[in-house]
């Protein structure tokens, strides 16, 4: 039965749908509605758990750490200024290979400070050794957050499950709550096999010497390249037990003939979605959603843009002096391609700026106009700033 | 009625049937003397094989596990420097949820405790989780080589607070940690020191039963950071509760209810002279006598403010529990 939910409710009732023995909760805009909304679902008795009110996302991210070495299932979830706060550890988390789930409600750092919606929080940390899944609309949020424990526990990976902040966080959506039932036969018990036991002492976190360490980074890697499989193998089991595929590794939608395609992450799509249905006039063009980033799913994004000319690619974040990351990881990948399309790197919705919909008209338009020019922050009012930063 | 006209007890049937635990095995990379060393195995004999261990970043995690070598035999994990208390808690807190009665130990030297990790250790306390953590005071980063800590005492040269002519080694006071743990009104809080063995025994058992959370610091002599000769490392540190600079306390939800006394207090001379990081402040020069005048009124102070000084020979003051200088035997 679908029912009108907050996306911070809905992440919050998915999550307790998953059992979760310990969670984490340090309050950080826009994700305190989901920490908030599993706080009253222990405190109405409806889910038991330990619920550690920590006093920081470091903390918060070390006692999942911490519980799920213990040998339990756990979730935490923060944001923007929390997830770099919290980076040490999840690089410790990942290297360490503990399964663990959390939700980034994705949000601008600062400074200068905002608390609105971009994709630099998430980005910042895409080679803490983490899979990454951006979500599209709320009902993947709640699908993935469930597919993310599945997938964790059996990679021994940990799984970022990010959600844009405010966009779907604080947006009402009618959503399909899964049953407890459906949820229990997709998501087995927590299972780790280096669980600590006194019965069975192991050491966990130990020094490596230059004789192991390129040898424990290696499988971390080939770690995240073999959980393609499994994200894969997640999605499409979910979809045979309630009917929904939230879109595996990369989504195609639109015309599947075009030569242009523009290619983004997250919620943005659905803007382009209903652009590309007001706009017939405009010719035919594929939208490409990588709903994986981490792993980076080359081969896949390879077979969507088979015939593609043009590939404009939307972020929401960006590398100062470097310039699209995104961009620049579309591009490796397309290196190999024999006539790889151009690629037309923007960012876009920096800090929360709205993504209107005639950004669709205007985007199709500069590509058809010039041939492409280096990465740049679309819609920037040059007017603004002083003559020697324009 | 008195028990001593019974049958003599048989002490080596008895000790034969004890079983025998050792939380850290022999063949680990610390140094000759190393006093962290010692208190944690003292800590995890007494603490028993029920446990699991957060250890801090630090000697003690460096010098037990280098890959693949590990030399715990209790369940154990560093993950990082500063979130050995939030390790911890997250630890008991799965153990809660499983309904498990595993006590969980956490081990950080006073770099993790004092200053880097002081935030999540107080976050661990203020919730109450069920953790004893305890904190091996070597005074100064010596895993890094000798940098001062919060910890390490006025006076005292480290790489990071060296004797020039515009200084006579750290500038600042010892932080009383001690205090700060007391503050949070946790059911048990006490120091101790590796030179009084039976005492750490005595102070673990007692946190161990104890379902809540509370915390330990230990003086640990390291003989390449203060300047010592490895053998010495016992003597040092007995000279540092005997001068009344590192005073045996015990606290209970914040108040003090027990100290070690001292018998007969020394001057703080016969404990700084032992060591090189204080050997500035044996040279003729004004500002080497103030900071030894300096450094006596530190110890005074402790004695007065805790009152230290016995009024009579005890078993249990700083020369009666004194062990390990008399081989073993009760007391003098």
């Amino acid at each position: 039965m679908r029912q009108a939910l907050e996306g911070s409710q809905a992440i919050a009732r998915a999550v307790a749908l998953c059992r979760p023995q310990v969670i984490a909760a340090y309050p950080i805009t826009p994700q305190t509605h989901i920490v908030e909304n599993i706080a009253k679902l222990v405190a109405d008795g409806k889910l038991v758990c330990e619920y550690v009110s920590v006093e920081s996302e470091f903390s918060a991210a070390s006692v999942v750490l911490g519980a799920a070495v213990a040998g339990s299932r756990t979730y935490t979830a923060s944001a923007s200024q929390g997830i770099l706060l919290m980076s040490e550890v999840l690089f410790n988390i990942a290297g360490n290979r503990v399964p663990i789930v959390m939700t980034c409600a994705n949000r601008a750092v600062g400074a200068p400070l905002s608390i609105w919606n971009d994709q630099q929080d998430s980005m910042a940390v895409r080679d803490a050794g983490w899979i990454q899944l951006y979500c599209a609309d709320n009902q993947e949020a709640v699908d993935t957050t469930i597919q993310a424990y599945r997938i964790a526990e059996r990679t021994e990976l940990p799984v970022m499950v990010c959600v844009d902040g405010f966009t779907l966080t604080h947006t009402l959506e009618p959503i399909d709550m899964p049953s407890q039932e459906q949820v229990d036969a997709f998501l087995p018990p927590y299972h780790f096999a280096r669980t600590l036991d006194p019965m069975k002492p192991i050491s966990l976190g130990t020094l490596v010497s230059p004789d192991f360490y390129p040898e424990a980074r290696h499988s971390h890697h080939q770690a995240l390249l073999n959980a393609a499989a499994e994200i894969v193998a997640a999605d499409a089991d979910w979809c045979a037990l309630t009917g929904r595929s939230q879109g595996s590794l990369v989504q195609v939608e639109g015309d599947a003939d075009a030569s242009v395609a523009i290619l983004t992450l997250g919620s943005v799509i659905g803007t382009l979605a209903d652009a590309r249905e007001m706009h017939p006039e405009l010719g035919p063009v594929k939208l490409i959603r990588l709903r994986a980033f981490r792993p980076f799913p080359t081969e896949t994004l390879l077979q969507a843009c088979a015939g593609v000319t043009d590939l404009v690619v939307l972020e929401r974040a960006l590398s100062p002096g470097g310039g699209g990351i995104v961009g620049a990881e579309v591009k490796a990948a397309l290196f190999d391609m024999p006539n790889p399309p151009r690629v037309h790197n923007f960012a876009v919705g920096l800090g929360g700026r709205d993504v209107p919909l005639d950004i669709y008209p205007r985007l199709l338009q500069t590509v058809r106009s010039q041939s492409p020019r280096p990465f740049a922050v679309f819609d920037v009012d040059l007017d603004k700033l002083p003559a020697e930063d324009r | 009625m008195n028990m001593h006209t019974h049958t003599p007890i048989p002490i080596a049937d008895l000790r034969r049937s004890q079983p025998r635990f050792q939380g850290i095995e022999s063949g680990h990379r610390a140094c000759l003397g190393c006093g962290e060393a010692l208190a944690a195995r003292l800590v995890t004999e007494a603490a028993g094989p029920d446990v699991m261990i957060a250890n801090a970043t630090g000697c003690l995690e460096i010098f037990t596990t280098p890959w693949p070598e590990s030399s715990w035999r209790l369940p154990w994990m560093h993950s990082l420097f500063e979130n050995t208390g939030a390790i911890a808690a997250g630890m008991e807190a799965a153990l809660k949820a499983q309904g498990k009665s595993t006590k969980v130990l956490a081990f950080g030297g006073d770099g993790g405790t004092f200053d880097i990790g002081f935030q999540s250790l107080s976050g661990m306390l203020e919730r109450g989780h069920n953790v004893l953590y305890v904190c091996y005071d070597n005074e100064a980063y010596m895993n890094t080589g000798i940098q001062r800590s919060s910890s390490t005492p006025h006076a005292a040269m480290t790489t990071t607070s060296p004797v020039g002519r515009d200084r006579m080694g750290k500038r600042h006071l010892k932080k009383d940690i001690l205090s700060i743990i007391a503050s949070h009104h946790i059911p048990f809080a006490a120091s101790a020191s590796v030179a009084y063995p039976s005492d750490i025994r005595k102070k673990v058992r007692r946190a161990m039963e104890i379902e809540g959370p509370t915390f330990l610091l230990i003086h640990s002599p390291c003989p390449l950071g203060w300047g010592h000769d490895g053998a010495l490392s016992i003597e040092v540190a007995r000279l540092a509760v005997q001068t009344g600079l590192f005073p045996l306390i015990e606290l209970e939800r914040g108040e003090l209810i027990g100290t070690m006394p001292l018998r007969q207090p020394r001057p703080v001379t016969d404990y700084l002279r032992l060591q090189q990081r204080f050997s500035h402040l044996f040279k003729d020069d004004s500002r080497a006598r103030e900071e030894l005048e300096h450094l006596q009124a530190l110890a005074e102070r402790n004695i007065e403010y805790y009152g230290l000084k016995g009024n009579h020979d005890d078993p249990c003051d700083s020369e009666g529990a004194d062990t390990v200088r008399r081989g073993g035997q009760r007391w003098a």
